[in-house]
């Protein structure tokens, strides 16, 4: 485990997304409704759309682009679509964020 | 824990029963311990399917809707050709032929209905057979597919819906067929005496033979049928004969159980029978006086019940309006409402024998009460869609009778019948579907509903304008019945409510967040869903200006960054320029601006504006300091909010122009600039009835003449070219504000989010459109008064605020590492 410290919670807007620029790509963490915190690299498994612009609702979010669902929890596409986004993992200290950056097999 | 769930047993294992348990289980799935009772030995399988199973289009296999398997996967415990005999409603079981008892917390009925079978000597014969089950069906098959014997012959006796696909498959299979009817022509319940004069001719044409308005008096035979004897005393031979004269509800359990029935089982609103702990749904049912025999309002039966056993008591059933078609590949044949004329009633009329096409509709003040339709029954779902919406359809009469594509649908007008399209036929130009994968996906899916085609094909899931396509070929692979949108139809899967509900249910329990809202109206989901919270967002907006915080989270991105998302992930720029008019000095700024920010692409907008495209996310709110220190202000080209006001030169330069079209065009953008509006709202103005500005396929146009000012509505330019209807003529540059400020508020205040002007005016009626906004004075000039207190807290530039520093997360990462 290589947890980064990367900001606040509050810096995320409640159902809102912040990106974190990474040498291998844009991260993008999610705080959902009730204040979880997940992070999927920054790419629709789709078109390649920047999931940190979609609207969150649940422990979802909408691309953009053009409306695939991905799950935060695990990034896979919500059926009947089929792809997966590549997921990191994050955790919430003191109101702190730390993410450690899984890299892609 | 078994012991705290409610005990649900099910009565019918059928298609309302099954759909009932499908609902419920979509609710609570850990809640219920569910038992299923079912008369016939198979699964729940399509009943309405049978007849292109007897035609040999489909095998059994095809109808099944719930294999073994998924009883199984969710627990539920299924007694298939178990006869319930007994419902004890003091000791709450129900008690089988073979002594099986089991106890119930809620019960379900769903019994269905029974064949009837005429009272005629002969009627229990070997090979008279009624047509309602599978089990119907392989007898027939059996019989048709008799190698031993040769010219086989069947009379169907009834001509309704169900005899004729009967009477169409068997002669399918290869028999001769006599149908007998006691009406001059068949299908008299859904066809009037031209409409089914033409069926009766086309399936003539089939094979089948008619003896019409004739009378069975008995069915002969030893020890199986040979024939039958009319009234008048004629004889036909018959190998088979199949009575398919209608169906009465199933209601002897419920009865014997002393539970309130008069032809049905009677039901409220909520599904429930007089026994508060017993509910019922389907064919068995009486509601308002009225049953039903087709599956769309079977379906909405099983979601109000299904609600109610769920505990969440939010819905109701207020009864359906049903159209039907039939099942008779190549004959296109619709009907709806009440299509016989009685008095105060008008009726419109189309008839073409050569090319056997047939229409009527039944109006009473304006509105279509009933449709039958033979031979082109494209618009079957467009009238049908009217006549529930009532909408006022005295503005199309003339042409409404040509059908949809006559009033504007220049994009799909050629469209005809879709049975007739290849399978290689492209229906969805957006995702690139065509006809054969919706028709695949459909089969082998198992889907019902648009939405279902939408998840699995993408077909009309992006702009939507094959929406009716669509929806034509789930109707034609899967009969009528699974077409027709329930009349209710809630706003998103989140909820029951629709927009309308959610409109009312704003001022009236003064809701003023999103969270007092989806709580007032049940939101199923803790936070909604990208399709209602964008709406939900709008309508609060709408109804208090002054007070509502907008909801950032719940816009889209293009309204929450206020520019416009593209495929790479950048923006685009588009700064207003009011009425089209600008300088060399603005210019110069533009240009400016486009190097310092190495903008990769500049272009013309068809609104007459300058779109700057591929700016980085970062980069935007320097740039709008930029353009503000300029004196720019947002174009909200990204945006559900008024667009542009595109105008011609007018009386100032141009040697045509009657009235000064430019500066008209740039005081009404002054005036509505930043509104927020259902969707995109777009405005011109002509100097001239030359119409330079193309006035007329905009939300709102003017066209300038010598005497004053055409003020015209609803037109569109996008997926669906649609011409604008004439609203009224003005006299003076003041009216035309007022008017336009009283419309764009009145559909603010009462179109469906995501409704543009053109389909709104073609739902309300362009009768009420002017009711409202030109026949009552003082009500225009309340809506004309509300429209500008809404546009004081609107009209604060967006750019000009991110410039500042609001939103500053928006465009700026969290962290970066290296």
């Amino acid at each position: 485990m290589n947890w980064i410290q990367v900001g606040n919670l509050n810096d995320i807007p409640r159902q809102g997304s912040r990106i974190v620029n990474t040498a291998t790509g844009e991260i993008a963490l999610f705080r959902s409704v009730d204040d979880q915190v997940f992070a999927l690299n920054n790419r629709c498994p789709h078109k390649g759309g920047p999931l940190s612009q979609g609207i969150v609702h649940g422990k979802r979010v909408t691309c953009p682009l053009h409306s695939w669902q991905i799950d935060l929890e695990t990034g896979s596409a919500i059926a009947p679509d089929v792809g997966c986004a590549h997921k990191h993992d994050v955790k919430v200290e003191g109101g702190i964020l730390f993410l450690d950056i899984k890299v892609e097999a | 824990m078994a012991k705290n769930k409610t005990r649900l047993v099910v009565i019918g294992n059928g298609m309302a029963g099954i759909r009932t348990i499908e609902e419920l289980l979509k609710m609570s799935h850990e809640e219920f311990d569910i038992t299923v009772f079912g008369a016939e030995p198979q699964p729940n399988y399509n009943r309405i399917l049978l007849s292109p199973v007897l035609s040999g289009e489909m095998s059994f296999q095809d109808t099944v809707l719930n294999d073994w398997s998924w009883y199984t996967e969710n627990n539920i415990t299924l007694h298939t050709g178990k006869l319930v005999t007994k419902i004890d409603r003091q000791r709450c079981v129900v008690e089988t032929d073979d002594g099986l008892s089991v106890p119930y917390d809620r019960l379900l009925i769903a019994t269905g209905s029974n064949p009837i079978v005429l009272p005629v000597p002969g009627a229990s014969l070997p090979g008279v057979i009624a047509y309602r089950s599978i089990d119907d069906v392989e007898k027939m098959l059996a019989l048709a597919q008799d190698k031993t014997k040769t010219g086989k012959r069947a009379v169907v006796i009834g001509g309704g819906l169900l005899g004729l696909e009967a009477a169409n498959g068997l002669s399918l299979q290869g028999m001769e067929v006599d149908v007998v009817h006691l009406c001059e022509w068949p299908m008299e319940r859904q066809l009037d005496k031209a409409g089914g004069d033409l069926l009766k001719k086309a399936l003539e044409k089939r094979g089948l033979k008619f003896y019409l308005a004739r009378q069975t008096e008995s069915i002969l035979g030893e020890d199986k049928v040979n024939g039958l004897r009319f009234k008048d005393g004629e004889e036909i031979a018959a190998d088979l004969v199949v009575m398919a004269v209608g169906i009465r509800p199933n209601i002897a359990l419920a009865k014997s159980a002393g539970i309130h029935c008069e032809r049905g089982i009677v039901v409220n609103d909520t599904m429930q029978t007089y026994d508060p702990k017993i509910y019922s749904v389907g064919e068995c049912v009486q509601h308002r006086g009225q049953t039903y025999g087709l599956v769309a309002p079977l379906f909405e039966q099983a979601k109000v019940a299904a609600n109610h056993l769920a505990e969440y008591g939010r819905m109701r059933y207020e009864g359906s309006s049903v159209s039907t078609k039939l099942k008779v590949t190549g004959i296109d044949l619709f009907s709806a409402g009440d299509f016989n004329p009685t008095e105060g009633d008008e009726e419109l009329l189309l008839q073409d024998a050569a090319r056997g096409v047939y229409k009527k509709l039944v109006l009473r003040d304006n509105k279509i009460r009933g449709a039958v339709m033979y031979g082109d029954t494209v618009d079957g779902p467009w009238y049908f869609q009217m006549l529930r919406d009532g909408t006022d359809v005295s503005e199309m009469r003339e042409h409404i009778l040509f059908g949809q594509s006559h009033l504007g649908d220049a994009g799909r007008g050629g469209a005809a019948s879709v049975a007739n399209m290849a399978d290689t036929a492209e229906i969805c130009g957006c995702n690139g579907v065509c006809k054969g994968a919706i028709v695949k996906a459909i089969v082998d899916k198992k889907l019902f509903t648009l939405e279902e085609v939408r998840a699995h094909t993408k077909a009309s899931s992006s702009c939507g304008s094959c929406t009716g396509l669509v929806e034509s070929i789930l109707a034609n692979t899967l009969g009528g019945d699974y077409s027709t949108k329930t009349s209710k139809k809630s706003i998103c899967v989140c909820t029951d409510a629709t927009h309308e509900e959610i409109r009312v249910a704003i001022p009236s329990q003064s809701l003023k967040t999103l969270p007092e809202l989806m709580q007032a109206l049940n939101w199923k989901t803790p936070d909604g869903c990208p399709k209602c919270r964008p709406a939900l967002n709008f309508y609060l907006l709408s109804a208090w200006p002054a007070e509502y915080q907008d909801d950032n989270a719940s816009r889209y991105i293009n309204e929450r960054v206020h520019a416009n998302i593209q495929k790479d992930g950048t923006y685009s720029v588009i700064p207003r320029i009011w009425g089209g008019v600008t300088s060399p000095s603005e210019l110069r700024s533009i240009a400016d601006i486009a190097d310092k920010y190495q903008v990769p692409t500049v272009k013309i907008t068809g609104g007459q504006r300058i779109d700057l495209l591929g700016v980085t996310k970062e980069n935007l709110p320097k740039m709008w300091g930029d353009l503000v220190a300029a004196g720019f202000v947002s174009g909200h080209a990204y945006g559900k909010s008024l667009r542009t006001v595109k105008t011609c030169v007018g009386s100032e330069w141009c040697r045509f122009g009657t009235q000064d079209s430019t500066g008209l065009g740039i005081k009404v953008e002054k005036m509505t600039w930043g509104s927020w509006t259902p969707h995109k709202f777009k405005i011109a103005v002509s100097g001239c009835p030359r119409n330079c500005a193309e006035a007329t396929i905009k939300d709102f146009g003017v066209v300038c003449v010598d005497s004053g000012y055409e003020i015209h509505v609803g037109g569109n330019g996008g997926i669906k070219v649609r011409v604008t209807d004439f609203l009224c003529k003005v006299s003076t540059e003041e009216e035309v504000m007022e008017y336009c400020g009283a419309f764009m508020q009145v559909y603010r205040e009462e179109a469906h989010y995501l409704d543009r002007t053109a389909p709104w005016i073609e739902r309300v009626g362009l009768a009420y459109v002017k009711q409202r906004v030109v026949e009552d004075a003082a009500g225009r000039a309340e809506l004309y008064a509300r429209f500008l207190e809404s546009q004081r807290y609107s009209q604060d530039d967006p750019w000009k605020e991110r410039a500042e520093g609001k939103d500053a997360h928006e465009y700026a990462a969290l962290a970066t590492i290296e």
